[in-house]
């Protein structure tokens, strides 16, 4: 396997990276096949990896987070994508369900729930999207009533990750009129009464993610668990997904990674014609070219990162590393296939599975078309 | 309860092992050198103990500078610290001269229970508990595979090849496990930042008190004296299989005695 050269910030992020390919072969690419064959949630995997400190990289020490720049933490969904893509997945969705607390919620809502979502004993879902649409986020039309001290909420939530698995749900709905100021953030515990999760999607990929629709019927949620200010929830959700764009451009950049080492070994191994296919340039240009795009996409994706790092705007640098990124990783799982031939085409070798996983990548957190929206607009703009 | 755990850095037995045509010793420069496998597991019962039990966990090895690396390794999973006995004397030491410095070390330490792998992956010999039990004076519960303690109790289920045997001895003791004992954790990030912080102690021969004449190769009771490469597996026996391929089969399997 080719390695990768990683510049690190710090000698921790070192170590960090080290413990990260330590968990990522002993661990996920040992259990990969067995459990996305079976679809089964990895939960216990999950939770190693919370005690190992992977579930809460970016969040403050103080609640129990690891404080790493971002640019450290995507290298680590990367490093566990290359190897399990929905495990990778299921760490930035959740690290995605842990924002709106960390940076909305008030000193009470992070000491209280903080320490067990970074250390990965509560496990957390993102509930934006609806069936009528997730593209167009500023309509949705899920609402929460408050009546005393709480909030009743109503409505259909589509395409959660860990539905069904998650002990807490982050649940934007309507409090207000109509349009994107009237939108609310809370967060429904998984016991929450008249909380129904749907019956699970059946995915073209990422097998062992359970997504499914989360129905909420006159659902009751204390209004102490509204984070954030009623008419904020739009802004907390498009600064999580900001956020959640650089974690699918890690995923997309792993992913990728591991279709090339594997497809790289197969070239070196197979013969044709009496020499190893690998030393046809027809199949060597293919995997240079792979090589080549996903060290472009590393590389904005870390641009990206810095600045989220350095406090500068990076919301369009994300969108790029995002669509760059994925549609990259659409690209070159496409050709691994291909480098594989027939072999690639069968579930004997991983590059059937990332082939099929790549393609979410191209739609969730902001279809690629969202993303060229918000770099269009932004350039409109200047 | 105070508990020190043996660790050995070992080359990586999944890695191309070497010895040293110079010297007949493994040749660690040039593998990825790791904590001995079986260590882990020990490691991870001495943690059990501590959380059952308290007390503290002291990590001790004897080797080289690098083997500090291991050290770390092996604080980054949560014992209290370590002691590193390094000497340049201490090259070429075979197990009884490894038994000599350790038992020295231990008898500084005084643990109530000393845990180590019941095997190394590179040298394999499994004396080395029991040469360190019989230079202290106490007993030696080896090979387990389950571990008890109550009071001052220890017992132990020893592993053998048609099942398991209970022995039970008193505080110290000498207790070596195999890798079926436990599952040993990974480290946390957390545990690596700490690890760094943990003390560790180096000891010199001179602090043991053991003497360089009685160590290393001019104490070495035992040595390689020659060793050659492992010659290329050979091509396997073919059956054709001409009406009477099962009755060869089986001949070959009960001449090979696999049956």
């Amino acid at each position: 396997m080719a390695s990768v050269v990683r510049m690190l910030p710090t000698p921790e992020a070192h170590d960090l990276i080290d413990l990260t390919y330590e968990l990522a072969d002993k661990e996920l690419a040992m259990k990969v096949d067995e459990f996305e064959g079976r679809g089964e949630f990895p939960r216990e995997i999950i939770r190693t990896l919370g005690r190992s400190g992977l579930l809460g990289l970016p969040y403050p020490a103080e609640y129990g987070g690891a404080e790493q720049p971002y640019e450290v933490y995507l290298q680590v969904l990367e490093i566990l994508a290359s190897r399990w893509a929905a495990v990778a997945e299921a760490i930035s969705v959740h690290t995605l369900a842990c924002y709106p607390v960390a940076h909305h919620g008030t000193p009470e809502q992070r000491q209280r729930w903080l320490p067990e979502m970074l250390g990965g004993e509560l496990l957390g879902a993102y509930c934006l999207s609806e069936p009528a649409g997730g593209s167009d986020a500023a309509n949705l039309s899920t609402r929460a009533v408050k009546d005393r001290d709480r909030y009743f909420v109503n409505g259909t939530k589509a395409w959660i990750t860990h539905a069904g698995v998650a002990d807490f749900y982050n649940v934007f709905a309507r409090t207000g009129g109509p349009g994107p100021k009237g939108i609310s953030c809370l967060l429904a515990p998984s016991d929450t009464a008249g909380l129904h999760v749907q019956a699970r999607e059946r995915t073209m990929g990422l097998k062992s993610s359970p997504v499914a629709q989360v129905s909420f019927d006159d659902a009751a949620v204390p209004e102490d668990r509204l984070v954030g200010q009623e008419g904020e929830g739009f802004r907390i959700a498009m600064g999580a997904l900001d956020s959640g764009r650089l974690g699918i451009a890690a995923c997309a950049v792993g992913l990728a990674q591991g279709a090339l080492d594997y497809a790289t070994a197969y070239a070196k191994d197979r013969t044709q014609f009496g020499q190893a296919i690998i030393d046809f340039q027809a199949v060597a240009f293919m995997l240079a070219d792979a090589d080549t795009q996903i060290s472009a996409a590393r590389a904005l994706m870390l641009h990206a990162a810095r600045l989220r790092d350095h406090g500068h705007p990076y919301s369009i640098e994300a969108a790029k590393a995002k669509l760059f990124a994925s549609d990259m990783a659409m690209k070159v799982t496409t050709d691994m296939v291909q480098v594989l031939g027939g072999a690639g085409y069968v579930a004997d070798h991983p590059v059937e599975r990332y082939f099929r996983e790549a393609k979410v990548l191209q739609i969730v957190e902001g279809t690629n078309q969202i993303q060229r929206l918000v770099i269009g607009r932004s350039l409109a703009k200047d | 309860m105070k508990i020190v755990v043996l660790v050995k850095q070992v080359p990586d037995s999944g890695a191309e092992r070497n010895l040293r045509p110079d010297d007949n010793t493994v040749d660690r420069s040039s593998a990825n050198n790791v904590i001995n496998e079986m260590d882990e597991y020990a490691i991870e019962e001495a943690l059990r103990l501590q959380e059952a039990h308290g007390g503290e966990v002291t990590i001790l090895t004897m080797g080289p500078e690098r083997a500090s690396e291991s050290i770390r390794k092996a604080l980054s999973m949560g014992p209290d610290g370590a002691v590193h006995v390094l000497d340049n004397a201490l090259s070429g030491t075979d197990a009884l001269g490894t038994s000599r410095v350790l038992a020295a070390a231990l008898q500084r330490i005084n643990p109530d229970v000393v845990l180590c792998g019941a095997e190394s992956t590179d040298a394999g010999g499994q004396v080395l508990p029991h040469m360190l039990a019989e230079r202290l004076g106490i007993a030696a519960l080896t090979g387990a595979r389950k571990l008890t303690v109550e009071g001052s109790q220890l017992t132990i289920e020893r592993q053998t090849e048609e099942g398991y045997e209970v022995v039970t001895a008193a505080t110290p003791a000498v207790v070596s496990v195999w890798d079926t004992i436990n599952e040993p954790r990974y480290p946390s990030f957390k545990g690596i930042m700490a690890a760094k912080k943990k003390p560790v102690e180096t000891l010199s021969l001179a602090d043991l008190g053991v003497s360089a004449e009685q160590v290393g190769w001019t104490g070495a009771l035992t040595g390689v004296a020659s060793h050659s490469k492992r010659p290329p597996r050979s091509a396997g026996q073919k059956v054709a299989d001409s009406g009477e391929g099962g009755v060869q089969l089986v001949e070959f399997l009960t001449n090979e005695k696999f049956v």
